[in-house]
């Protein structure tokens, strides 16, 4: 019976990807020093599940590379090892690796055969380095095999094994061919028969053996068992016992075999062998590997996501629910009679809930809390400030803030991006903040929480803040900006999203190349957010990163203008209201404007910008919504608000074209279309009709 | 039997380079698409206008879920506006190639479904600049009338609907 285990693939890659994760995490929080049992036992944990599952599913050099992580883990983990930072950088440099390995795996491309082999070979040198009291431990007990050193130990894809029994074997009552059983019982045994002791048959005495064996047996198993069935012959025969990497080479037989005393030099001199199987190895296979790659088209990657069984269970409550109003309507329907109106209303009311309750628990399913974005920066934060020289605190608040998956993903590399930065650009270095007066240690605050219908993401550092003149004078000379042009501090801080611009002195491998902060602003965009900053000289930068909880589903509010009915979103409204013509402030006659407050808010005619035919033109016989959108407000006139709901929303693109001032469209409960209104693209609009002629004049010629 | 052998026979005539062709009318002109270009014909339902388009461009209409702009091809054509009516006909076609989309033009009735060979097919007119036939890929008579067989991948691109 075979299984086809193929099929467990995509859950081994998913466990071992949160498993690199939680052994990060784990890394990342160990105190030098101080072993903290627990958290040692979670990453050892992590490293043993994947060098496990590496194994069962046969990606050998996976479980091989994790085998030698585990046995460094295992000696911290029984405390025959301190917990140095050089260690644990190492090991994370090792989590990297076989994060990579994996995907190389996962996706079939080639890995970094070198790096590998490095990190491996580093790896082995802590280990055998500093470990000869364990490696004398492991050989007692194994006379005859005592060529078996500590470190071949650590990656066993099976065992080389010489038996050779002396003649009085069957005297002692044992029998070689029930230890070839034995041995084939633990894996994969292949066994060569010597005879060249047997003598000629007149010479042959019945009762003493005479052969040997040359046996191989491929299996991840440890060595213990090994060693057992050899048990009881220990001094009965000539046993030797060599781990196999890989396929067994010969080579390793002869590093193996190398005298005992050379333990201390050792290491070297087998890490070089090590790395020549591999390499001879790769290259008589790839030239045909790599062209049936190509053929091949890999399969996109199926992603799945882990939900909660109490999500799980809140759901199928709901549609028990909704079966139950459903048999009740369709028993209303039956025969129904003009007396049964009452009921037939209070089971549409409770069909309504019902469904809303399951669209709110099916949007749940697709929320994950936001650590799983938040984890890496610890990591980050860590290296790069290692790099830097630069003293960090990260903190991290509303990690279990929870936001939908197809966010999260598009939202991570841009977080990523204003970290780098506010560490790069927004911290300074210890001794320049104590010269402001400042603690040395920097500390930058990753924050989360909910707020409306959006979520909010900060990103705070206590550093020197954004130089307003020296942005300015980089815009001035990249010709962003005209020279002498007074700009507001805020409009400063706004240049930095422009394409192009970096105002690092020098480009470090951190960041400063200018481009990123106009891409960390478009993905944001583009997930129908908006990012803005706020920056105080000497006291520090503050991003505010401004998400949809999802983008599938959005609550509306519909209006009316000149006889269409228009979406919009409701994030975007800040308020609506009755304007009276003497409150309208004009510029130059045409330019018109609400005082809101303490601001001046432009006001945008809706049906203006649309080319539609106005039902009013009196402001005083319409409404004004005022509506946000990147950081700036508008008041829309328009002449009626009308319903709020919520609206599943779809694309124009997909039969369509983007068209300008608008984010999509929704089908609404009678089956009619309605547009959703895009806010930053009316702003656009308003700035530059032209844009929607641009467009059209395009698209016709 | 003779019924069968008669079936036969009638179908061994059918060329298999044969192609059908979905022939619909603007005013008097009769034009045709490839049949399996049409995914549906349907009465004319209200559409919702998307501002700073083309008058051509009726709107979006909500086909089964699927946001389909409609394009009236009279307009297209530059010909008299006529008023929708429930008998006027929407013809839902697939366009484009690779990606395809789906398009609904507005015309003022469908006639039939003719069977024409390549060979029948006749160049189209050279107009100079009077008229456009980009988006003619040919003529073809069927009885007394010619029909107009249009490439739709050329007329409704997403560029040409503005």
């Amino acid at each position: 019976m075979s299984i086809d285990i193929s099929q467990f693939h995509d859950v081994f890659f998913e466990e071992s990807f949160e498993g690199l994760d939680a052994m990060e995490t784990g890394l990342l929080n160990l105190d030098e020093g101080a072993a903290d049992v627990d958290a040692i036992n979670t990453i050892f944990r992590a490293a043993h599940s994947i060098k496990g599952g590496a194994g069962t599913f046969g990606f050998m050099a996976v479980s091989e590379f994790t085998h030698v992580m585990e046995t460094l883990l295992d000696e911290m983990r029984n405390g025959q090892r301190e917990v140095t930072s050089d260690s644990t950088n190492l090991l994370l440099e090792a989590v990297d690796v076989l994060r990579e390995m994996l995907s190389a795996v996962q996706q079939k491309t080639d890995t970094d055969e070198e790096r590998i082999a490095d990190v491996n070979q580093r790896l082995e040198a802590m280990l055998s380095g500093e470990k000869l009291e364990v490696a004398g431990s492991v050989d007692e007990g194994t006379s005859n095999a005592a060529t078996v050193e500590a470190s071949p130990e650590q990656k066993i894809a099976g065992w080389e094994i010489k038996f050779q029994p002396h003649k009085h074997l069957f005297q002692t009552g044992n029998d070689p061919v029930r230890m070839l059983r034995e041995l084939a019982s633990l894996g994969e045994l292949t066994s060569q028969l010597n005879d060249d002791g047997l003598p000629d048959f007149a010479d042959l005495e019945p009762e003493d053996s005479y052969l040997s064996w040359q046996l191989t047996l491929k299996g991840n198993i440890p060595k213990e068992e090994v060693v057992e069935i050899f048990e009881w012959v220990d001094d009965d025969c000539d046993l030797v016992i060599e781990a196999i990497i890989q396929a067994p080479t010969n080579v390793e037989i002869a590093v193996a075999q190398l005298d005992k005393n050379e333990v201390g030099s050792q290491p070297v001199a087998e890490v070089q062998q090590e790395s020549k199987p591999e390499k001879t190895a790769a290259p008589a296979t790839p030239s045909v590997k790599a062209e049936a790659k190509k053929t091949a088209a890999t399969p996109p990657a199926t992603t799945s996501i882990r939900v909660g069984t109490d999500k799980i269970d809140s759901l199928i409550n709901l549609v028990g629910e909704l079966v139950i109003t459903q048999s009740m309507l369709s028993q209303i329907g039956d025969n129904f009679v003009p007396d049964m109106l009452p009921q037939l209303i209070d089971g549409l009311a409770q069909l309504e809930r019902n469904s809303r309750e399951m669209q709110e628990a099916i949007m749940r399913i697709r929320m994950l809390p936001i650590s799983f974005a938040f984890n890496r920066f610890p990591r980050l934060v860590h290296d790069l400030s290692d790099k830097s020289g630069k003293k960090v605190e990260l903190k991290l608040t509303g990690e279990q803030t929870e936001l939908d998956k197809t966010v999260m993903e598009k939202i991570g590399d841009p977080l990523v991006h204003l970290v780098r930065n506010s560490l790069d650009h927004g911290l300074e270095t210890p001794d320049v903040r104590l010269a402001a007066g400042k603690d040395e240690t920097g500390t930058i605050q990753l924050n989360a929480y909910h707020q409306g219908g959006n979520i909010i993401i900060e990103i705070v550092d206590d550093g020197a803040g954004l130089n307003e003149e020296k942005i300015l004078s980089k815009a001035v000379e990249k010709g962003l900006v005209e020279v002498n042009a007074e700009l507001s501090p805020e409009k400063i801080h706004e240049l930095i999203f422009l394409p192009g611009f970096s105002t690092a002195d020098e480009v470090t491998d951190i960041s400063g190349r200018g481009v990123g902060m106009d891409v960390v602003r478009s993905n944001i965009t583009g997930l129908g957010g908006s990012v803005e900053i706020k920056s105080k000289r000497g006291e520090g930068s503050t991003f505010t990163i401004r998400l949809p909880l999802t983008l599938a589903i959005m609550d509306g509010q519909t209006i009316r203008v000149a006889n269409e009915n228009y979406i919009i979103p409701l994030i975007s409204i800040i308020e609506t209201l009755e304007v009276k013509e003497s409150d309208m402030k004009y510029v130059s006659a045409k330019g018109e404007l609400y005082p809101l407050r303490d601001e001046y808010v432009p006001v945008i005619r809706l049906y203006d910008i649309f080319n539609l035919t106005p039902t009013t033109m009196d402001l005083e016989e319409g409404l004004l919504v005022i509506v946000e959108g990147e950081g700036q407000k508008v008041g829309l006139f328009i002449d009626d608000l009308l319903g709020q709901q919520q609206v599943v929303i779809k694309s124009l693109e997909t039969n369509y074209r983007k068209v300008i001032g608008l984010s999509g469209a929704t089908i609404l409960g009678d089956g009619t279309v309605a547009l959703i209104l895009d806010v930053p693209g009316l702003m656009a609009l308003y700035r530059d009709p032209s844009l929607a002629k641009i467009i059209t004049n395009e698209r016709a010629a | 039997m003779s019924e069968l052998q008669q079936l036969n026979d009638s179908l061994s005539d059918v060329d298999d380079r044969t192609e059908q062709y979905l022939t619909f009318l603007l005013g008097k002109e009769e034009y045709g698409v490839e049949i399996l270009r049409v995914q549906e014909i349907k009465g004319w339902e209200s559409v919702t206008p998307i501002p700073n388009t083309p008058e051509y461009l009726c709107g979006v209409l909500n086909l089964r879920g699927a946001i389909v702009p409609v394009v009236d091809l009279r307009l297209r054509f530059e010909m008299p506006a006529r008023e929708y009516t429930p008998t006027t006909v929407v013809v839902v076609l697939n366009v484009g190639e690779g990606v395809q989309r789906t398009v609904g033009i507005v015309v003022d009735g469908v006639s039939d479904a003719h069977n024409i060979l390549p060979e029948e097919i006749k160049p189209s007119p050279d107009f100079g600049t009077n008229v456009s036939t980009d988006f003619i890929t040919g003529l073809a008579t069927i009885g007394s009338n010619m029909m107009m067989i249009l490439n739709i991948d050329q007329l409704l691109r997403i560029e040409a609907l503005g």
